[in-house]
C-alpha cells in the first residue's frame, strides 16, 4: 500500500499550513473569546482557493483531489478548529449539493460564487425535535404556483450567521415519512427567512451557529434541489463526505493539542527536571501519539476510497467515530499534562478540549456512526 | 519584458543544523526557498504585472530544487530550468558560469535574484554573474522601480537611503523589505505541475569541467560554540574595566 501524498497534495497542505499557521491562528483565540463569525478570514480563504478547494475549474473552484480537500480541514482545524468547520460544512454539505444534485442553471448559478468565498454556504437538516432521527423533520414545504411556501424551524446551524446560501431540508409530502422531504435552495435576504438567535455554546465560537426560522417563506421552484422526495437521499448521500470532513477535523484538534502538551512537558520542570522524564508523563504521551496516528490513517484511507468512488460508508463512520474521541481523548490528557494552566485560558489547551467535544457529537453522533458501522460489518 | 529569476533551495530557517563528519546532516531536513530569492520572485512577478512579459526561474541545484522551483511556478512564474547535472556543481565561481551559460541562450531584461543565499551567505553569485554577462548591477534592494528603460534602485545606507540608477538590461539583488512574497494560490500549485520546467546538462551547455571547475575548497564546517553563561564584574569600577579589558585581551582575544 502506498500512503505517500503525490507531490501536489504535498505542495498544498504546505501551503495551507503556512496560512493556518501565519494567518489563521494568531486569530483563533480571538475568534474563541468573542464568538465573532471571521468573515475576513474567509476572504482570504476564498483568495487562496481554500473555499472551492474541490469543485472543478469550470465553477470557478481549484479542482484539487479529495484527500486535498480533507488534508486542508486537518490544517486549518489545527489552528482553529472553529474555521475548519466553517470550511468543512461550506464546502462537504453546502457547496458539494449543488455539485453533485443541482441543474446546471444552479450550478452556474451558485457555484462560482460559493467557490470563490464571495457566499458561504450553510446546511439546514436539523430541527428541535429532528435531529439523528433527521426523518422526523416538521418543517413543510407547500407548492404554490411557481413558488413553494415553507414553514418551520431550524437549530443549530452552522455558518447561519453569515452563510448566503442555506440547502433547507422541508417536507413536501406528509405521507410518505422520509420519502417526503425534499431540498431547497434558500439565498439569505428570502423574504419570510429568519436568521434566528445566536446559540452560545461550550466552544467552537465563532462559526456562527444559529437557529432559524421560515415564515411563509417563498421559495422559487427553480431552486428546488433535485426532485420532491429526493431530501432525504439527498442528505444521506452527503454524509459519507461530511463525515470524513468532521474526522479531519478532530484529527487537526488532536495534532494541536498534542503538540502544545509534548512542548509544555519539555519545558516544564518539576522535581528538578523536565517532567517528560516521568515515565507517567511519557506513557500518556506515548498513547496520546498512537491515536493520533491510527485516526489519521483511518481519516486518509476513508478519504481515498471516497476519492476514488468506492464504498465508504462504514469506513468514513469509522474514521469520524475514532478521529473524533481521539480528539477528546487527547485534549482532556493535554488538559491534564499542563495541570493547572490547562484550565486557564491564556493557554490554548482548555479551548481544544471545548473544540473537541462537538465533534462527538455533530455530523452523526458516535452513537449512530457505531449503528451505521455495526450496520455494514461484513456478513458472519 | 523577459524576466529572469535565480533561485536556490536553502534549509527551512527553523531548522537545526547537525554536522556529521564534516558535513551538514541534509536527512528529513525542510527545504524552502531560499528567502531573499523569494523577495525577488516576488518582485519578479510584480515587474511581470506591471509591464507584462514572461517570468523564467533559473536554479543550480540537485533534483530536489524541483519542490522550491514548483512554489516560484505556483506564485505565478511561467517557466523554469533547473541545471542538476552533478557535473555542474561547484562553488559560487562554477554556479556564475553556469547560470550564465544557461542565461546567454536566451533574451533577457532584468535579472533579479536574492542579495545572498541564507544557508553559505557569500552573496556572490549573482553579481559574479552580472560580471560573467557584462551587464551592471544593483545589490541590496529595497525598492525597485523599472521605467521604460531606466532602472532606479533604493537601498539602505547605515540609516540613509541610496539611490542607484542603471539602464536595462541590468541585474538586481533583493534585501530583505523589497515586498512581502506572496502565497502560491492553490490554483497556481495545480498550474505549476503543467508549466515547462526543463533540465540542462553539461552538455545542453556546452561547458567543460575545466571551465567550471570550483576555484575554492571548503576545508572545514563546524558549528559555532554554545553560549556561555555571562559573567557579572564585580568590585569598583576601576577594577571592573581592568577585569573587563583583561579578558577582551585573553579570554576572548578580540584585542591585541
Amino acid at each position: 500500500m502506498d500512503f505517500t501524498l503525490t507531490a501536489e497534495q504535498s505542495q498544498m497542505r504546505q501551503l495551507v499550513r503556512s496560512f493556518a499557521r501565519d494567518v489563521i491562528a494568531p486569530r483563533a483565540s480571538e475568534i474563541d473569546r468573542t464568538d465573532r463569525f471571521p468573515r475576513d478570514l474567509i476572504r482570504q480563504m476564498g483568495e487562496l482557493g481554500l473555499m472551492g478547494l474541490p469543485i472543478p475549474e469550470a465553477y470557478g473552484g481549484v479542482g484539487a483531489d479529495y484527500l486535498s480537500y480533507v488534508l486542508a480541514i486537518e490544517e486549518i482545524s489545527y489552528a482553529s478548529a472553529a474555521v475548519g468547520v466553517i470550511l468543512a460544512v461550506h464546502t462537504s454539505v453546502g457547496t458539494f449539493p449543488i455539485l453533485y444534485f443541482g441543474t446546471d442553471a444552479q450550478r452556474q448559478r451558485y457555484l462560482p460564487k460559493l467557490a470563490s468565498g464571495e457566499w458561504v454556504a450553510a446546511f439546514a437538516l436539523t430541527e428541535p425535535d429532528a435531529g439523528s432521527d433527521a426523518a422526523a423533520i416538521r418543517t413543510r414545504a407547500v407548492r404554490d404556483g411557481d413558488d413553494y411556501v415553507i414553514n418551520g424551524n431550524k437549530v443549530f446551524i452552522t455558518n447561519a450567521s453569515d452563510a448566503d446560501l442555506f440547502c433547507v431540508f422541508a417536507v413536501t409530502d406528509t405521507r410518505r415519512g422520509k420519502r417526503g422531504l425534499t431540498a431547497f435552495l434558500v439565498e439569505r435576504g428570502t423574504p419570510g427567512l429568519v436568521i434566528g438567535r445566536k446559540l452560545e455554546k461550550m466552544g467552537l465560537n465563532g462559526s456562527g451557529t444559529c437557529e432559524l426560522v421560515f415564515e411563509d417563506m417563498r421559495v422559487p421552484a427553480e431552486n428546488r434541489l433535485g426532485q420532491e422526495g429526493e431530501g432525504f437521499s439527498i442528505a444521506m448521500r452527503l454524509l459519507d463526505g461530511g463525515r470524513i470532513g468532521i474526522a479531519a477535523q478532530g484529527l487537526g484538534i488532536a495534532r494541536a493539542a498534542f503538540d502544545a502538551a509534548h512542548a509544555y512537558v519539555r519545558r516544564r520542570r518539576q522535581f528538578g527536571q523536565e517532567i517528560f522524564q516521568f515515565q507517567g508523563v511519557q506513557f500518556m504521551l506515548a498513547d496520546m501519539a498512537t491515536k493520533i496516528e491510527a485516526a489519521r490513517w483511518l481519516v486518509y484511507h476513508a478519504a481515498v476510497l471516497r476519492q476514488n468512488g468506492q464504498p465508504c460508508t462504514r469506513e468514513a463512520s469509522m474514521a469520524k467515530l475514532f478521529a473524533t474521541d481521539t480528539a477528546m481523548q487527547v485534549t482532556t490528557d493535554a488538559v491534564q499534562l499542563f495541570g493547572g494552566y490547562g484550565y486557564v485560558k491564556e493557554y490554548p489547551v482548555e479551548r481544544y478540549m471545548r473544540d473537541a467535544k462537538v465533534t462527538q457529537i455533530y455530523e452523526g453522533t458516535n452513537q449512530i456512526q457505531r449503528m451505521v458501522i455495526a450496520r455494514h460489518l461484513p456478513r458472519a | 519584458m523577459n524576466i529572469l529569476v535565480c533561485l536556490k533551495q536553502t534549509f527551512d530557517t527553523e531548522e537545526r543544523i547537525v554536522v556529521e563528519n564534516g558535513r551538514v546532516k541534509e536527512d528529513g531536513v525542510k527545504f524552502i526557498i531560499n528567502p531573499y530569492d523569494e523577495y525577488a520572485v516576488e518582485e519578479a512577478l510584480r515587474l511581470k504585472e506591471e509591464h507584462g512579459g514572461e517570468v523564467t526561474v533559473v536554479s543550480v541545484g540537485p533534483s530536489r530544487f524541483e519542490e522550491a522551483i514548483r512554489t516560484a511556478l505556483a506564485m505565478g512564474a511561467d517557466e523554469a530550468i533547473l541545471a542538476d547535472d552533478p557535473a555542474l556543481f561547484g562553488d559560487e565561481y562554477t554556479v556564475a558560469k553556469v547560470l550564465a551559460a544557461i542565461i546567454r541562450q536566451r533574451p533577457f531584461d532584468i535579472i533579479l535574484a536574492g542579495n545572498q543565499a541564507v544557508d553559505d551567505g557569500s552573496g556572490q553569485v549573482a553579481v559574479r554573474l552580472a560580471e560573467e554577462l557584462g551587464i551592471p548591477h544593483i545589490s541590496t534592494l529595497t525598492k525597485l522601480v523599472v521605467e521604460g528603460n531606466q532602472v532606479t534602485g533604493y537601498r539602505d545606507a547605515e540609516g540613509d537611503v541610496e539611490v542607484v540608477q542603471a539602464t536595462l538590461p541590468v541585474l538586481v539583488t533583493a534585501q530583505q523589505g523589497l515586498n512581502e512574497p506572496r502565497y502560491p494560490s492553490l490554483i497556481g500549485i495545480r498550474k505549476a505541475s503543467k508549466k515547462p520546467l526543463t533540465h540542462v546538462t553539461a552538455a545542453d551547455l556546452g561547458l567543460n569541467p575545466e571551465e567550471i571547475r570550483p576555484r575554492t575548497k571548503v576545508v572545514d564546517t563546524f558549528l559555532p560554540k554554545p553560549k556561555q553563561a555571562g559573567k557579572i564584574l564585580q568590585g569598583d569600577l576601576q577594577e571592573q574595566v581592568r577585569e573587563l579589558v583583561q579578558s577582551l585581551r585573553t579570554v576572548d582575544k578580540v584585542i591585541g
